[in-house]
This record gives C-alpha cells, sequence and structure tokens, in this order.
C-alpha cells in the first residue's frame, strides 16, 4: 500500500510539477550532469531532471526547438548558432559549470617528456613524422585523434592545430577509452585525452605554449591556476525566458556541495 | 450440419490467416522499397550542396585575379600548404572568428549592425587576403572586394576525391574513394582467410567427424555467431592488434589484417553453418552410387558431395561476405580508421560502415555531412546488391550444369 502512494505521488509530482526540467548535450559532460543531476534530486525531491546526450550541437538545436531547458555544450556557442537563436526571437545565458583539461600522452617507454604547441601542430598536421625530430628516439609518430563528432576532436583543432586540419588519414578512435588502450599498447604513439583518464599505462607530456620558455605538467592544480594551456570551459545554456526554472538546478552545481562532485567525475573545479 | 458450421469457421480462419500472411509480405516489401527511396533520397541532395560549408562565402580583394577555386585549394590555403597567390604574393587567409579579437562586440554595434562594415574594411585593407564569412555578413556591395562564385559539390569530387575530412572547414572534403576501397580491401582479405577455413571446417563436420565429436562441434560454432560485435572488437584491440604488432613488428597494430582477422572470425559461422547444412543434405543413396561404382571416401566428397552442395556453398560465402562488408563496431574499433588509400594489409584503413556509425551522431541533419554519409550508405546498399545478383548469376549456372 505504502509502494502504491508513493509511487502515485511521483507520478502526480511529475506530471504537475513545473520544476521537471531536461538536460541535452554534449558527452563528454554526460557523466557530470548525472550525478549533479541524481544528488540534486536526492537534495530535493520535489525537483526531476532528466540529462540526455547527443553532442553539443544537438544541445543547442534542442534548446531552439524547445525541447530542453538546458543546453550542455563543451565548447562556446558558435556565432551562428547564436544567430539563429536570435532570428526566432530568443537570448540565451551561459553558466560555466568546470573545466576540463586535455593531457597529452604518449607510450611510457617514450624518451620525450616535453613538446610545444607548435611540435604539437607539426605533429597532428603531418609536417612532423619522426620522434627524433623533437628529441627522441629514431621512430615513426603515429598520430592518435579521436572521431570528428566529438566535442573533443574540435577543441584540440582550436586549442592546438589553430583550425589547421589534422593529416589525411590519421587513426581516428570511437572513444577516450580506446584512445588509451592503442597508445599504451604502441611504441611510437600519441594522443589526446581528457585530464580524468589519465592512468599509469600511459604518459602524460608537458606541454608549453610559449614556444619553449615553459613546460608545464598536466594536472589538476596547473590547470587551476591557469598554468596549464589546453583547458576548455564546459558550459550549460539556458534561455533567459527559462531561468526561474532551471535556476534552482544551476545553483546547486555551481555550489560547494556540486563542485565537490566536479570534482569528484575528475574535472576542474570553476573557483 | 455441426460438421458443415466446423468447417466453415475453419475456411473462415485459414482465409484471415492467409490474408495476414500476404499483408505482412507486402508490408515488408513497401518498407523496405521505402527505406530505399529514402536513402537516394538523402543521399543526391549532396550533390545540389555548395562547395564550401552552407550559408557561407569566400570573399577577396578585387584586385586579385583569381576567379575560381576547387575544394583541395581551399582546404590547402587554409591549411598553409598553398602559401603564394603568385610567386611573392603571400596568401593571407582570414576566418570569420578573427574579427572578434580585432574589435569587441560595442565596436560592432548593436546585434552586429556594423559588422558587415568592419569585415569590409579588414578585406579591403589587405589586397593578399582572403576571408571565410557568412552570407548574410558579406560586404557584397563594396567595389573593392569580389566574392568567389561557390560550385556545387560533383560527382568527380565526391567519387574521386581522396581525402575525406567532412568537418574541415571552409571546404570540407567528401573524397569517398580511400572509404570504397578501405571496405573492399578488408572484406576482400576476411574472405580469403574465411574461405578456405569455413569449406574445411564444414567438410570436416559433415563427412569425416564421429557423432560425438560433431555434437559438440557444431553448438560450439553457432554459439559464436551469437557474439555481439562489440564483444569482438575489444577483443581484437586487447589481443589481436598488439599480437599482429609484434609477430610483424609493425608502428601500429590498428591494421586492415586486424580487420580482416576480426571479420573472417565473425564470418565463419555463417559460412560453416550453411555450408555444413547444404553438404549434409546430399541424398544417401547418391553417396552409397558413388562408393557403389568403387570411389574412395575423398573422391565421393570431392566430386559427389561438393558439385550437389555448390548452390548452398555459394549462398554461404554471399552470406559471409555480406557480413564482412557490413560489419561496423569490431572493424571501428581495430582498424585505426585512418581514411587512407590502402596500400598494403599492415596500414591502417578506414571503412564505410565505420564512417557512418562514428559520423552520423552528431553531423548536423540535412547539412552537407549528413548527406554525405547517407551516399554513403547508397554506395554500400549497391556493392552489397551487385554481391547479391553476382550469386545470383553463379547459383544459376552451376544448377543448369547439373550434377
Amino acid at each position: 500500500m505504502k509502494k502504491v502512494i508513493l509511487t502515485t505521488v511521483v507520478l502526480l509530482s511529475i506530471m504537475f510539477n513545473a520544476t521537471a526540467q531536461k538536460i541535452k548535450g554534449s558527452d563528454t559532460m554526460l557523466p557530470l550532469s548525472q550525478k549533479e543531476a541524481e544528488s540534486f534530486m536526492k537534495a530535493n525531491p520535489s525537483q526531476t531532471v532528466t540529462v540526455t546526450g547527443g553532442g553539443s550541437g544537438v544541445g543547442i538545436s534542442a534548446l531552439l526547438e524547445g525541447t530542453t531547458d538546458i543546453a550542455q555544450l563543451s565548447r562556446k556557442i558558435k556565432f551562428d548558432e547564436k544567430q539563429k537563436l536570435q532570428e526566432s526571437g530568443k537570448s540565451v545565458k551561459e553558466v560555466i559549470a568546470a573545466y576540463d583539461a586535455l593531457a597529452i600522452i604518449v607510450h611510457p617507454s617514450n624518451k620525450v617528456t616535453k613538446l610545444t604547441r607548435e611540435q604539437l601542430e607539426g605533429i597532428f598536421t603531418g609536417k612532423i613524422t619522426n620522434w627524433k625530430e623533437v628529441g627522441g628516439d629514431d621512430m615513426k609518430i603515429i598520430p592518435y585523434s579521436r572521431e570528428t563528432s566529438s566535442g573533443t576532436y574540435e577543441f584540440f583543432k582550436e586549442s592546438v592545430l589553430k583550425n589547421k586540419n589534422y593529416v589525411n588519414g590519421i587513426m581516428s578512435m570511437p572513444a577516450t577509452g580506446a584512445i588509451i588502450q592503442s597508445v599504451s599498447q604502441t611504441k611510437g604513439a600519441i594522443g589526446y585525452v581528457g585530464l580524468a583518464y589519465l592512468n599509469k599505462d600511459v604518459k602524460a607530456i608537458q606541454v608549453s605554449y610559449d614556444k619553449g620558455n615553459k613546460y608545464v605538467q598536466p594536472t589538476v592544480e596547473n590547470a587551476k591556476n591557469q598554468s596549464y594551456p589546453i583547458v576548455r570551459p564546459l558550459y550549460y545554456y539556458y534561455l533567459v525566458s527559462s531561468e526561474k526554472k532551471v535556476k534552482s538546478f544551476l545553483d546547486y552545481v555551481l555550489s560547494a556541495q556540486g563542485q565537490k562532485i566536479v570534482a569528484e567525475t575528475g574535472y576542474i573545479t570553476i573557483k | 450440419m455441426e460438421n458443415e458450421l466446423k468447417a466453415g469457421i475453419r475456411k473462415f480462419f485459414e482465409r484471415i490467416v492467409k490474408a495476414i500472411l500476404a499483408l505482412s509480405g507486402g508490408i515488408t516489401s513497401f518498407v523496405i522499397l521505402l527505406i530505399i527511396i529514402f536513402l537516394f533520397k538523402e543521399g543526391i541532395g549532396l550533390f545540389k550542396s555548395p562547395v564550401v560549408e552552407k550559408g557561407y562565402v569566400l570573399c577577396v580583394h578585387a584586385s586579385n585575379p583569381i576567379k575560381q577555386l576547387t575544394p583541395y585549394q581551399i582546404k590547402q590555403i587554409y591549411d598553409g600548404e598553398i602559401t603564394e597567390w603568385e610567386v611573392g604574393k603571400l596568401i593571407v587567409p582570414f576566418r570569420f572568428e578573427e574579427i572578434f579579437s580585432l574589435y569587441s562586440d560595442e565596436e560592432l554595434g548593436e546585434d552586429y549592425s556594423l559588422l558587415t562594415e568592419k569585415l569590409g574594411e579588414v578585406v579591403a585593407a589587405d589586397s593578399n587576403m582572403i576571408a571565410f564569412i557568412p552570407e548574410q555578413y558579406a560586404p557584397s556591395n563594396q567595389p573593392d572586394i569580389k566574392i568567389l562564385p561557390t560550385e556545387n559539390i560533383t560527382f568527380a569530387d565526391f567519387f574521386g576525391g581522396k581525402e575525406w575530412m567532412p568537418t574541415s572547414l571552409p571546404a570540407p572534403q567528401f573524397g569517398v574513394l580511400p572509404l570504397i576501397l578501405g571496405t573492399l580491401w578488408v572484406s576482400f582479405f576476411a574472405i580469403l582467410i574465411a574461405l578456405p577455413l569455413g569449406l574445411g571446417v564444414a567438410v570436416y563436420l559433415s563427412e569425416l567427424a564421429s557423432e560425438p565429436v560433431r555434437k559438440i562441434l557444431k553448438p560450439a560454432i553457432e554459439l559464436l555467431a551469437g557474439i555481439p560485435s562489440v564483444v569482438y572488437g575489444f577483443f581484437g584491440l586487447v589481443v589481436i592488434v598488439p599480437l599482429i604488432q609484434r609477430v610483424f613488428d609493425l608502428p601500429v597494430g590498428e591494421t586492415a589484417f586486424a580487420g580482416s582477422l576480426i571479420l573472417a572470425i565473425m564470418a565463419l559461422p555463417t559460412i560453416i553453418t550453411i555450408a555444413e547444412d547444404a553438404m549434409r543434405n546430399t541424398p544417401k543413396t547418391m553417396r552409397e552410387a558413388s562408393f557403389g561404382v568403387g570411389a574412395t571416401h575423398w573422391q565421393t566428397i570431392y566430386r559427389v558431395v561438393i558439385p550437389y552442395a555448390s548452390s548452398g556453398i555459394g549462398t554461404a560465402v554471399v552470406l559471409g561476405i555480406g557480413r564482412a562488408i557490413g560489419e561496423t563496431m569490431a572493424v571501428l574499433m581495430v582498424t585505426g580508421n585512418a581514411a587512407v588509400m590502402p596500400h598494403s594489409l599492415f596500414e591502417p584503413v578506414r571503412t564505410i560502415p565505420a564512417t557512418i556509425a562514428a559520423e552520423l551522431g552528431e553531423a548536423p541533419t540535412g547539412g552537407a555531412h549528413y548527406q554525405s554519409l547517407f551516399m554513403l550508405g547508397c554506395i554500400l546498399f549497391i556493392i552489397t546488391m551487385m554481391i547479391s545478383i553476382s550469386a545470383e548469376i553463379f547459383n544459376r549456372k552451376q544448377q543448369n550444369k547439373g550434377v
């Protein structure tokens, strides 16, 4: 009997509660948003939050069509997306929920420990093909990339390659786990993964964005104090008109409790 | 009387069942037809898309004599591979986003009303500039600026192009040749490995194996067909890829050969079960007749059983090839997915199904990238159709020959 009443209450609250919110977008942010939503709902039982992935672009178009309340993006909103929203008379607000750092990884046996951005650009655009050109052994460089659908792929291209194209025929892997696996078993490999995925099977490289003056190790501390250069913000976007509805969840994410979850999920907190 | 009624009811039910069967057959065929029409309709749209990203244009200074750029040239310019318009005139590529680092949002005015003007100033100021900007902000009526005409993607670009970079800006590269060749390359070697092995096992199971051995082996092989392809892919990535790398001393283990090997393992159960069933269907009388005229066991297999079962073996081969060509997940995980023209077995390749699976997720609906993936689906469909038709022809010829 108790169960029946409980279910009815839950169902009713779902049906009649105006604070049921939907989040849609980036797959990178999926684990973060899910954990945030779970603990948010635990703290506020009257509220429901559903989270779905699909990609950053999908999130924005869902926001445009009104099928989601919050869009989660692992990149900044693009100019033409903003334009489309403006055309339909909607304006969006952005909230940075967390930061994510990309680590450059190589095989543990690789002698190279640091690279400049220019060297990385050369490697991933195919200008540099042998490790001895960057101070390593005489060995072919095998660069691994993510698939084009990934926000990480776009961010790396923008930040490290300065919008140039990856070398034609780069190895592209369907998931971050696959990149770790491949790099850990290929001597000449180099790849990029989110900081949270680093483990002892691969070696992270120090990176310099000022032509080799200062090399920085990818760690949470360095990402936080902004000395590590390959860091991207993770965003939530929402329509100004629905601010009231989504405010409590976004406030929760930005609260100390919410930021604790950010750190637990392997991302970098905003403060 | 009662019997008549019963018969009447039975007849009525039979008619209903017949109607349901006919209807389901009709619906199935109709749905398949609809899917094919949809596939081609979406795919053909690609050839109505401009070579430069939709909604954007390329502008140059009016004094620039250039009239037209191919998509490949545009890509090379923005990648810094072509650096001069002519000797001594360095190209200055400009992307639209750069305007925001030159001017603040306030300087661009309310709702970007001054954006067009500022873009015009930037392009007009440098006679060697090529600018990639949205059509709606293109400074089209300024005399100093020339907007390059954009053509649509052609069949030649698509089927003859050797670079697959569907998200490259300003000009995405839809060269499908490496993908088609990669698919055929991997499948061909998969069949080359699977066919002799599969037929060998089929002959062994149907003719040579003792009953207890057969009773264990057959279900075990059939079980192989039930393993999800992701599991095969994972097995391939963790076991086969490093193994190939070590055995052949390669710089990288994700190769066409790894894909072929996994596909061969996956196609084996299909080939074995169907071929074995066909061989076992050889009538006992034919075998006995063969033994009766003094043929040995091997001669019977080779001269009687295999020719009799050739149509079934043909089907086994076709289904095996079909499985290999259409397989997605396992190949996606072990071939490295590098869109290069295959030169050897020991290099990464990218196949059509893997490309569709990996990219459809975030290709904007209705865009050129989305349409190009549908076009890939059409190509895959045509390849499998050709294989089926050729198998059909082959089968008919075999049957006419008789045994």
